[in-house]
């Protein structure tokens, strides 16, 4: 495996604002990376960078092994980029609109018009090819945003907040189209976002950028466990009955270290497992037990432990 | 930068705002030349029949504007409309992004687009020509002779760079305010400023330098100094070479005193004659087509391309 992408120290700094700070960020070959920040984050001017749009004011970038400063045009040829509410040309066709980004890669005609319409099979818009743009709902705009990535056969492809303003449904959708890609095409996938369910379910690496420097990068696992150092255990309890003094009774039982309420209960963070002092104090307080439940923490939480601290 | 090149072109060929310019500047244009035509034909007495031809494209015969007094106030409106939102148009669709992202030099793009631009204007501008010379054909009953279809050819070649100054412009304002409307407005009041008011202002100003001008002398000074102030609008660059061109017998711009006039021969000018006349005036045209283009280029290239 290999860097297809790699910054050193990358910084952008527009007049007094410092966009991006001393970016560090690898995403390797083959790997989809989530690349997460609130908006304003820099995670836009990052990607700009990355593709040579903009010129970084200091800092080494180079993807799939160029500069893309200087060659930016090798860059391009090799990776592709959505931005983050792609336009089209409204009164062309959508297989034209393909046509023409397959022109401009120099693709010969007859191969375009091949590479298209499989593209577009592979994005489900297989019978849509030949309408307008201006007839296609948001959705079917990023999908086929998506298609016209793929018509120059990139090694990499940097989505930009590929799945705002899409429907539930129509964002599992491409998400789950970009993890197929990954798998069966051995794409590498950059993509960023502030939603944080969504693409914790398909990121197999995160970075977690906050006004411009990455906080935290690394895969999910491992983050989970750099925010639950020193607090291992998560629980919920859920008890029926009169749950009065009870916080302040567990909070005297070693081992938890903070208690936080709940909807449907308590949370507690702990040192160590005490499941069976919970049990038995909620017992002795003649109260029913409803779940005892541990709770993993989610990107969600780690996300938000970082803003926070930012 | 020929995919571009392409591209853009087929988009003005099929746009509808060009259709509409089109059936506009081609019908009034044939009716002006018609109408024209038809007066040369009443009164073949009165009129030389040497140059019938360009007297199609200069006078105005019962109609209001001769043709090229018409193309030389259409024209800029038709290197507006072509040129106004090739930049802030594609800004905001938001596909400049997208195609920038493609492996393609920056510069291609935006040359792309003006040559399309230019050559929409060709196409439009030859298209009315050969049809004025058809038309012609056919009301007067000969053909134009070869130093005719000389003098159009340069005049459509002028044509073109004076569009083009226009075109230049309005991507110039498309680049810099990336919003359609405020381009199309800057763009449209330079052109109403440069067409309509520059001649009031200069000569405002010629009166400040020449206060009393009550000899023929200051009276010459005076619109001497008008003149050159005109001549900052492209417009009176046109309108002047124009006259010069498409009218062999005419040898000054404008005023000539007595006796600067006193034993010229009332004959027309050899081509090369008038086109050393001219030669300024194209050169200036086409300078000013160049710095424009230039301008936005940099501009262009610099650029931060964000979605």
């Amino acid at each position: 495996m290999s860097a297809v992408v790699e910054t050193k120290d990358l910084s952008k700094r527009y007049r007094e604002k410092l966009a991006v700070n001393a970016l560090n960020l690898t995403v390797q070959e083959g790997e989809i990376f989530g690349f997460l920040g609130p908006n304003g984050a820099g995670k836009t001017t990052t990607i700009l960078m990355l593709l040579g749009l903009t010129e970084p004011t200091s800092g080494q970038v180079s993807v799939c092994g160029f500069n893309p400063t200087r060659q930016s045009l090798e860059v391009k040829r090799r990776v592709g980029y959505l931005p983050e509410n792609p336009g089209f040309y409204d009164d062309i066709s959508a297989q034209e609109n393909l046509l023409y980004m397959a022109r401009l890669n120099r693709i010969p005609e007859n191969q375009a018009r091949k590479k298209t319409a499989e593209v577009l099979e592979q994005v489900g818009l297989g019978d849509d090819g030949r309408r307008l743009v201006k007839e296609f709902s948001r959705g079917m705009k990023q999908r086929l945003g998506i298609a016209e990535v793929l018509v120059k056969n990139p090694i990499a492809v940097f989505l930009d907040e590929p799945t705002l303003g899409i429907d539930p449904d129509g964002a599992i959708r491409i998400l789950e189209m970009i993890k197929t890609l990954n798998r069966e095409h051995g794409l590498t996938v950059m993509l960023s976002s502030h939603q944080l369910q969504q693409v914790q379910e398909i990121c197999s690496r995160v970075g977690i950028i906050v006004k411009g420097k990455m906080i935290v990068q690394g895969e999910m696992d491992e983050l989970g466990k750099s925010i639950l150092k020193g607090r291992q255990w998560n629980f919920l309890v859920e008890v029926r009955g009169d749950a009065n003094g009870l916080e302040r009774d567990l909070q005297s039982i070693p081992g938890v270290d903070e208690i936080e309420k709940r909807p449907h209960g308590l949370f507690l963070r702990c040192t160590s497992d005490v499941r069976p002092e919970v049990v038995s104090m909620v017992a002795r307080k003649g109260l029913q037990l409803l779940q005892l439940r541990s709770e993993d923490p989610t990107l969600e939480e780690i996300y938000l432990k970082y803003f926070r601290e930012a | 930068m020929s995919v571009v090149f392409w591209k853009e072109l087929a988009d003005h060929f099929s746009s509808r705002r060009f259709m509409i310019l089109l059936i506009l500047i081609v019908f009034s244009g044939l009716w002006a030349a018609y109408a024209t035509g038809q007066a040369i034909r009443q009164n073949t007495d009165t009129v030389p029949s040497q140059y019938a031809f360009l007297l199609l494209l200069t006078s105005s015969g019962e109609t209001l504007f001769s043709l090229a007094t018409f193309l030389g106030f259409f024209g800029p409106l038709v290197g507006i409309t072509l040129g106004f939102d090739s930049i802030s148009g594609e800004y905001a669709r938001g596909t400049l992004s997208r195609v920038l992202s493609q492996p393609i030099y920056r510069d291609s793009f935006i040359n792309g687009k003006f040559f399309a631009g230019l050559t929409t204007v060709a196409v439009l501008w030859g298209s009315i020509l050969l049809l004025v010379i058809g038309l012609g054909t056919t009301i007067l009953g000969f053909p134009p002779t070869n130093e005719e279809i000389w003098r159009m050819l340069i005049f459509t070649m002028v044509g073109i760079f004076y569009v083009g100054f226009w075109l230049a412009l309005a991507m110039l304002f498309s680049l810099l305010f990336q919003k359609t409307v405020t381009a199309a407005l800057a763009s449209m009041a330079v052109w109403l400023f440069l067409a309509l008011f520059v001649s009031v202002v200069s000569a405002g100003i010629a009166g400040l330098i020449v206060p009393e001008a009550t000899t023929p002398e200051a009276l010459a000074r005076r619109a001497g100094v008008e003149n050159i102030i005109d001549r900052i609008s492209p417009s009176t660059l046109f309108s002047e070479s124009v006259g010069i061109l498409l009218n062999p017998a005419a040898r000054v711009f404008g005023m000539a005193l007595q006796s600067q006039a006193e034993g010229i021969l009332p004959t027309p000018l050899a081509l090369d004659q008038s086109l050393i006349l001219i030669w300024p005036h194209i050169t200036t045209i086409f300078g000013l087509v160049a710095v424009c283009f230039g301008i936005s280029y940099i501009i262009f290239m610099r650029a931060e391309i964000r979605a």
